[in-house]
């Protein structure tokens, strides 16, 4: 009885999206306040329905309740307790499930928050959404419901992938759709924006907090999941250029170029019909990526079970929202005026460079992406796009972006002077030659792009010191001064220096793991040992163990360092019970950002067991830099300006909204 | 610089930027696209020594042979050809006789094995990779057990 309750919780959640979709809209066509007002308590309830029926397919997964299709086919009543409720999203059903949840949480925030917003554009805002939240209502209901009962009942379910039993599934997939599906609010402002025709500055204020939120949480998620596979599939690499991963990775690229763009616009009302654009493209590129995700449609490693008939619907869905989206595009896009002019050389300037890069790189993962669906679709000839392609096109294009990072802040709005610029940044390229130069002293050698590519790391990481420093006026006033008025700066100063400071972690993290790391593939005996990093990895022996629903192998490595015990390591290889279906565990030891990784194979017949053992150097700065990358984003969210300054920008656009919110 | 040469820098730079990405994605492609081959396509055509390619199929039964250290050799055929793979590294955990397989990587001159440095892994058991399904499926291999799950 319960399971239908959340059943028909879904069908009133459509319903109540269907409300949300048309009222407002016909309230603002007639100018009825009545009718638009209906669009925040429609938001909200339709989230409160979600978040019943949501809670309810929990409870099923809680209580393996298998008279549920989708639970008998995904869990397993010995599964532990944390699996159970995160398997709830850790198949397509809930997965759905969990992508409507946090659309229609997006949702209640805007209505929720949305108080300072011109009714008009907060009406078909709430509108727009209702409009996607009707859609994947429809989905769900249609083809993915997680409802459906088995008569009769099974006594025992399927267990959940056993890979997806891991914290990662509990953390990596919400993060994720709260990034991805984020930027559906900036997509619903630009289409609001087009069929009210009207876009100032106030309207890159209003969208710059939710593209800042989404894409923290993008970034957070897309880490998240690197580290998730890189510790769990055992294969020791942390990015494989994998459709599933480009369908994350592609929003982000956009989403970045958002952030950006929309700056630009709220200070200084230039490139409107980009930032519009570039607001459609992030959310149709999330569109897709789910579409590539869920229908299965594309080899990928990340494939777990699809159906490729649900892959129509959600093209479906696909191409009336982003052909509709630019359609609408195209018919308003020429009425809106363009705005302040600039030179080549100023802020502007730079962060048009940067979205030209951003948006190439994402166009050409797409197409990296996409080019053998389209050739098997055109000539049937089938071929894959490996990580050589990527990392080619993609490494060339990001290099004058990362060189540039640094000067973006440091040149004025309208004009800049790249020259004092230059002679500012001085003694960050020192210091990144300098410390490049050091690495290569201490690492006695090795290929000159790679210490090249680390002095790119330390120059950026200097850079977004100097920003901060020149910003509180180190050297010109005394200390004290400094201080405070490193103190006094704004939020956004802080996220900026943060975010620009983790992509040079990042960017040294990835350098140092691409040309340092080393692995060896070894047949060990107990007593055998192996060199990596300066490091001994000796293997003791293998035991038998047991967990709650699989059996294990694990094999014991003692490490030491020049005779120096340094702590020991267990990798292991489990066989998952209910599914018959073995799973590597990796011995994983981390010494400062760098780590030892232990994998097993299989057991030879003569007693030995075959050991992939790497050394990683640097390699946690990858997930650390995108980490100081998020809280970039926070710090930048929580400016008084952007909470403050929305409202006011808000009461000095009603009267002359064409002339927007002044500075 | 006037205003308008000014204009004319900039959407030149970009368009110059654009074209450069586009030369660059094509001469990437050029280089690291690799085929999808299954061993009956292999009787057909020619594949150069040392173009990478990509060998999918099914495990051939008892073919399965560990040598020294960590190589092993396997046959993958898709029941019209079949093609002798050695391997050097940990296979996936799912590599498992008589299932599906994809391997990455080229023949030798004047040898008719395929040294594979790469061989996909599937997260999940009841998958079969796309590729291998098509194609098997296109030449009357019927798939036990593939539907059964769902």
């Amino acid at each position: 009885m319960i399971i239908e309750i959340g059943h028909y919780a879904l069908v009133l959640l459509l319903a109540t999206s269907i409300v949300q979709s048309l009222l407002p809209l016909a309230g603002t066509v007639r100018n009825d306040p009545a009718l638009m007002a209906v669009a925040p308590s429609a938001a909200v309830t339709g989230f409160l329905l979600t978040a019943f029926s949501f809670a309810i397919l929990t409870f099923a997964y809680v209580t393996s309740d298998f008279s549920v299709a989708n639970v008998w086919q995904n869990s397993h009543s010995m599964k532990p307790m944390i699996y159970k409720i995160s398997g709830v999203w850790g198949n397509h059903e809930g997965s759905m499930m969990l992508w409507l949840l946090i659309l229609t949480f997006f949702s209640a925030l805007v209505a929720t928050f949305g108080g300072n917003l011109p009714e008009r554009l907060r009406a078909n805002v709430l509108a727009v959404q209702g409009w996607i939240t009707t859609a994947f209502g429809l989905f769900i209901l249609l083809t993915s419901n997680p409802f459906l009962r088995l008569d009769p009942a099974p006594g025992e379910g399927q267990d959940l992938n056993p890979i997806l039993q891991d914290v990662g599934l509990a953390i990596h997939p919400p993060l994720l759709y709260l990034g991805y599906v984020g930027f559906s609010v900036c997509f619903s402002f630009a289409i609001a924006a087009l069929i009210d025709g009207r876009i100032d500055a106030a309207w890159a204020r209003w969208v710059r907090p939710w593209a800042l939120m989404a894409w923290s949480f993008l970034t957070a998620g897309i880490a998240m999941g690197s580290y998730w596979a890189y510790y769990e599939l055992g294969w020791g690499g942390w990015w494989f250029w994998d459709p599933v991963e480009n369908a994350s990775f592609m929003p982000w690229l956009a989403g970045t170029a958002l952030l950006h763009s929309a700056l630009v616009m709220e200070k200084r009302e230039a490139l409107k019909i980009w930032t519009v654009l570039l607001s459609i493209l992030t959310f149709s590129l999330s569109l897709l990526g789910t579409f590539l995700v869920r229908s299965g449609v594309l080899t990928s490693v990340h494939a777990f079970a699809t159906d490729p008939t649900r892959g129509v619907f959600i093209l479906t869905i696909l191409i009336i929202f982003i052909g509709g989206a630019l359609s609408l595009f195209a018919l308003r896009a020429p009425t809106l005026k363009a705005g302040g002019l600039f030179a080549p050389i100023s802020r502007e300037g730079a962060l048009v460079f940067n979205n030209l890069i951003l948006t190439t790189a994402a166009a050409t993962v797409l197409t990296g992406t996409l080019y053998p669906l389209v050739l098997e679709a055109l000539t049937g000839e089938k071929i894959s796009v490996g990580a050589p392609f990527f990392n080619l096109t993609f490494g060339l294009l990001m290099l004058p972006l990362l060189l540039a990072v640094p000067f973006g802040p440091l040149l004025a709005w309208k004009r800049g002077d790249l020259l004092a610029a230059g002679q500012r940044l001085f003694a960050a390229v020192g210091i990144g030659l300098f410390l490049a130069a050091i690495a290569q002293w201490s690492q006695g050698g090795g290929p000159v792009l790679a210490y090249f590519g680390l002095a790119i790391g330390f120059y950026m990481l200097a850079g977004a010191v100097t920003d901060l420093a020149l910003r509180s006026g180190v050297g010109k006033v005394t200390a004290g001064v400094a201080r405070r008025r490193l103190f006094g700066l704004p939020g956004s100063a802080f996220g900026t220096a943060l975010a620009h400071f983790g992509v040079g972690v990042t960017v040294i993290g990835i350098v140092a793991v691409t040309a340092f790391e080393t692995e060896h593939v070894v047949e060990m005996k107990p007593g055998a040992s192996v060199e990596a990093g300066g490091y001994t990895l000796t293997f003791d022996g293998m035991r038998q163990g047991r967990g709650p629903n699989f059996t294990e192998e694990s094999g014991h490595f003692t490490i030491a360092r020049a005779g120096v015990s340094k702590g020991e390591v267990w990798s292991s290889k489990r066989l998952y019970t209910a599914r018959r279906m073995p799973t590597t565990e990796a011995g994983i030891r981390t010494f400062g950002f760098s780590q030892l990784y232990v994998s097993l194979g299989d057991a030879m017949s003569d007693g030995g067991i075959v050991v992939r053992v790497w050394w990683k150097p640097m390699i946690l700065c990858i997930w650390i830099g995108s980490l100081i990358m998020m809280a970039g984003g926070f710090v930048s969210l929580c400016d008084r300006r952007l909470r403050i300054g929305a409202p006011q920008g808000a009461r000095k656009a009603r009267p002359v909204p064409a002339l927007g919110a002044a500075e | 610089m006037t205003r308008k040469q000014k204009r004319l820098a900039v959407i030149g730079g970009g368009v110059g930027f654009l074209v450069a990405a586009v030369l660059l994605v094509m001469f990437a492609f050029s280089q690291s696209i690799a085929y999808f081959y299954v061993p009956g396509d292999l009787q057909k055509t020619e594949v150069p020594p040392g173009t990478r390619i990509r060998l999918g199929g099914l495990v051939e039964t008892g073919s399965v042979e560990r040598g020294s250290g960590s190589t092993v050799t396997f046959v993958v055929t898709d029941t019209i050809g079949t093609v002798p793979v050695t391997y050097t590294g940990i296979l996936p955990d799912l590599f498992r006789e008589g299932q599906g397989v994809v391997a990455e990587g080229a023949f030798t001159a004047g040898n008719p094995v395929f040294v594979a440095d790469t061989v996909l892994a599937k997260h999940d058991e009841t998958y079969m990779p796309k590729d291998v399904a098509d194609r098997l499926e296109a030449q009357g291999v019927t798939l036990g057990g593939k539907e059964t799950i769902r």
